[in-house]
């Protein structure tokens, strides 16, 4: 018997409408564990670096996390990977909410879409029965309203189901995959879905999830309870109010915004408004979320309560959390009613709450500055606020102006030319990033941008402070209940980290600490990903219920896998190394990864080299970003080093590349 | 929901035990199905199955319709008249507030072989385990000792007998109880 995970894919074929379920091979399960890790495996497998994002060969991943659908609180997530027709590398954005637990119950770890459906089609998974259904009259509609209607027209409530709008029907690079609360979001995974003529994944499942020791595994889910329990009533003191508690940013539930306001970017991550905060404000958007919020909602098995359903009049409920509710009102300079307002029309389209706000700005950015004209912009209205509602429309129906900015700010630069490269001033690896811009270099944060492989900073950091706290009283009040940490040098790194002085960013914390705090941070992110844990509950907040202690523990009693600390990192590095190996067999290496080029105001050239190499060296790359035979060796994934050195990637003796290719030159 | 009663010895006590249903407060995550499942697998907490559980939320996000119900008696046939409710300009579903295992709906039945629900208000447990899991107070757990009247008693005895009877026959019943008098 299979514990925690089912054991079998679905392995869907939409150009020839073939439905076949697949048992897969425990061994992989020891090796690459769940989710993110064995879609890591099977895109290197299947996807050789030739394949086009909108491809039919090209892969479309939908993975249920190891332990979804067991007991173990805020494991809900669903790992979708693919090729991202933006980044033009490996994208595995997740959601939570219900659909990944519903698939385990349906009998499935995975369901792994390829070819392309003549036309628009939604997939009906319902236990053993699955099929592929007509859904032309579905064409257009609204993500969440597609859901909707397919939940009555199969008379079926419990059916969860993942839908795009109109955005990801038109390829838009940014386009979402939405399913209740959440969504999966990043890296136009929508548009790869739209491609594939695919409007809707529904499941419904009734079948058992089983546990390899019952009692164990309980125990520790009742002690993760009881920590939230503790954590909730303790919040961490010294830190804003979204980075003391347990969740999600909750960003529905917290009212006093002065922080985002006042030191992020407003307009296409530009403006900086100092003083913006104040009561009379605070007051106007108070009575906006309150009025508009009509329940805190949380996703499956979880208390934390990180989305609300959003009811404003005149406009069709939807759901939300996160920063979405800020996004778009500080892209158009406006306020909060206008973002909420505008967030229900995007929502519907499915498009990234991140990425389309800076394209528009951007595009406004442009046509104020002369590079974009009236000639491009027929019909535009004069205020802010209706020209955002006017790209918005024009950018998910790819009309005019808006088909270009439906491939994002790095794509339509290129293609605008004109001066417009010097507007997408906020992207890594061509991504839209958060509109943040800082002083002084962060060394922690110089590696986690440059490195992070999921190219968003929230899907990196978290188990390390952001900065230091002023006294060393303070510092060592933190540290005196911080368990999680993998070892205990971790504490004496923070202990002495100043805010001033000679241990003080730039140079402290050290080159090699750096490395230990951003390989640990990281590594946490990726422990979730192919369990299927919420970040919230993990790998993001401070001092979190899971940890590094606790993991191997949930593993071994609830999938039966023998499992240790020294192992689960293991895994984790090994299938860490292989997305960075689809990267690299898809032109990746050192020369991206680069934080955006005005993050900081204060670079520091020689130590961000040094940096790099420390860091690169930790990881057992070579200099140029590429994993080294020997460390490939290590971790059982001697197949990438073979491909590597047949491709020219690697040499025989494992040295240097012969020579660079590029992820932008291979677009066609 | 008013709980199983169970009659303490000897004394005309007995205890009534009360999970107190919020509404309001329900964020809708279905935790409380995750754990009642699990608890009621063989061996205890070997599998999970919301499918399973013998609570469940009723539950429709854009309406705000979150209805968490406990599996009450079993019926054998479906109500002949339905109602629907408004509560706060919300529109309940016929069946929303039910919880009966009855033929009309899957609610409340072992997926596989359709047998029967119902919450035992997880026996052996200090409390129940959906109230225990229910991390934000949907649901509570209150107990509160009643004087016993033996009226009471007995008409809970005849409804007992009389489901039977509609079950089983009342032929079948009658020898079922005559084996286990000679039993005694
Ligand atoms: S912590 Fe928040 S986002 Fe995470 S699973 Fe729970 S409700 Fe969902
Ligand atoms: S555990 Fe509580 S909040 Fe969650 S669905 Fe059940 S009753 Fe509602
Ligand atoms: S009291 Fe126990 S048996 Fe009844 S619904 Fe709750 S968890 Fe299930």
């Amino acid at each position: 018997m299979r514990y925690a995970e089912t054991g079998f894919n679905l392995e869907v074929d939409l150009t020839r409408g073939n439905i076949e379920r697949v048992a897969t091979d425990p061994g992989d399960t020891e090796l690459y564990l769940g989710g993110l890790g064995t879609n890591a495996k099977i895109l290197w497998d299947r996807v050789p670096p030739e394949v086009e994002p909108f491809s039919p060969d090209n892969l479309l991943i939908f993975a249920a996390g190891l332990l979804c659908g067991t007991p173990a609180t805020g494991c809900n997530r669903t790992i979708v990977s693919t090729i991202s027709p933006q980044t033009r590398l490996m994208a595995f954005s997740m959601m939570g909410g219900f659909w990944a637990p519903e698939l385990k119950y349906a009998g499935y770890d995975k369901v792994i879409l390829r070819g392309k459906s003549p036309d628009l089609v939604y997939l009906w998974i319902n236990n053993d029965q699955v099929e592929i259904r007509d859904a032309s009259h579905l064409q257009g509609k609204g993500a969440i309203e597609t859901s909707e209607l397919i939940r009555q027209e199969l008379k079926e409530p419990k059916a969860q189901v993942a839908a795009i709008g109109l955005a990801g029907e038109n390829r838009v690079y940014f386009a979402s995959i939405e399913q209740s609360k959440s969504s999966a979001s990043r890296g136009g995974i929508g548009a790869v879905m739209g491609d594939k003529g695919l409007k809707a994944i529904a499941v419904r499942g009734t079948k058992d999830v089983n546990i390899a020791q019952p009692v164990e595994f309980l125990e520790l889910c009742n002690e993760v309870l009881e920590y939230i329990k503790f954590r909730e009533e303790n919040p961490i003191p010294g830190v804003m109010p979204i980075l003391a508690g347990l969740g999600s940013p909750q960003e529905m539930k917290v009212h006093d915004e002065k922080w985002h306001t006042e030191n992020f970017m407003w307009g296409n991550s530009r403006v900086r408004k100092k003083d913006f905060w104040n009561e009379e404000i605070a007051k106007e958007w108070t009575d906006t979320m309150e009025n508009a919020r009509r329940r805190l909602i949380s996703c499956f098995n979880c208390p934390m309560e990180c989305g609300a359903t959003i009811s404003l009049p005149g406009l069709p409920t939807y759901m939300m959390k996160c920063f979405t509710k800020l996004t778009y009102a500080m892209a158009a300079m406006s306020d909060l009613d206008f973002g909420l307002r505008i967030a229900q029309r995007a929502t519907e389209y499915g498009v990234d709450g991140f990425s389309t706000p800076q394209v528009m700005a951007f595009a406004l950015e442009l046509y104020e500055n002369g590079v974009l004209s009236d000639d491009d912009m027929p019909g535009m209205p004069s205020d802010t606020e209706g020209r955002f509602y006017w790209l918005l429309d024009k950018i998910v129906r790819r009309e005019g102006i808006g088909d270009v900015l439906a491939n994002g700010t790095y794509w339509a630069a290129k293609e605008i030319g004109n001066g417009a490269e010097a507007y997408a001033h906020n992207n890594i690896k061509k991504h839209e990033q958060l509109p943040l811009k800082l002083s002084m270099l962060n060394p922690i944060y110089f590696l986690m941008y440059a490195t992070g492989e999921k190219i968003n900073i929230t899907q990196i950091e978290g188990q390390f402070p952001q900065a230091p706290y002023p006294k060393r009283e303070q510092r060592e009040e933190f540290v005196k209940d911080w368990f999680q940490v993998p070892d205990e040098k971790f504490k004496q790194y923070f202990l002495d980290w100043e805010l001033r002085g000679e241990k003080s960013i730039p140079y402290y914390p050290t080159v090699e600490m750096t490395c230990d705090i951003v390989d640990w941070q990281e590594r946490m992110h990726y422990i979730d990903d192919a369990l299927g844990m919420c970040a919230g509950l993990s790998s993001f907040p401070l001092k979190p219920p899971y940890h590094i202690h606790n993991y191997p523990k949930f593993i071994s009693s609830g999938a039966g896998i023998d499992m240790d600390e020294a192992k689960l990192t293991q895994a984790a590095k090994r299938y860490r190394t292989l997305v960075r190996a689809v990267n690299i067999r898809r032109g990746m290496r050192r020369k991206d990864d680069k934080p955006p080029e005005n993050h900081w105001k204060k670079r520091f050239p020689e130590l961000e080299k040094e940096l790099l190499d420390g860091y690169y060296k930790f990881k057992g790359w070579n200099n140029d970003g590429v994993p080294t035979k020997e460390s490939l060796h290590e971790l059982g994934l001697d197949y990438v080093s073979g491909d590597f050195i047949k491709r020219g990637i690697l040499t025989d003796n494992g040295g240097a590349p012969s020579k660079e290719t590029s992820a932008e030159n291979e677009k066609k | 929901m008013k709980g199983v009663v169970t009659v303490t010895g000897g004394n005309k006590k007995k205890k009534v035990k009360t999970i107190k249903i919020d509404t309001d407060k329900c964020n809708g995550c279905r935790a409380c199905e995750v754990i009642c499942s699990a608890f009621h697998a063989a061996p205890k907490y070997s599998g999970n199955n919301p499918a399973r559980s013998r609570i469940r939320v009723i539950r429709d996000p854009l309406a705000d319709i979150y209805v968490p119900v406990h599996a009450g008696e079993y019926a054998v046939a479906e109500c002949a008249g339905r109602e629907k409710y408004t509560i706060d300009g919300k529109e309940y579903d016929e069946c929303s507030f039910c919880r009966a295992s009855c033929p009309s709906r899957p609610e409340f039945k072992e997926p596989d072989s359709g047998l029967p629900l119902k919450c035992d208000m997880c026996e052996g447990e200090e409390e129940p385990l959906c109230v225990k899991w229910c991390m934000v107070d949907a649901l509570t757990y209150e107990e509160r000792e009643e004087e016993a009247e033996e009226q009471e008693e007995q008409e809970e005895l005849e409804i007992g007998l009389e489901s039977l009877a509609d079950k089983y026959g009342m032929q079948k019943l009658k020898d079922a109880i005559a084996r286990m008098s000679k039993k005694d």
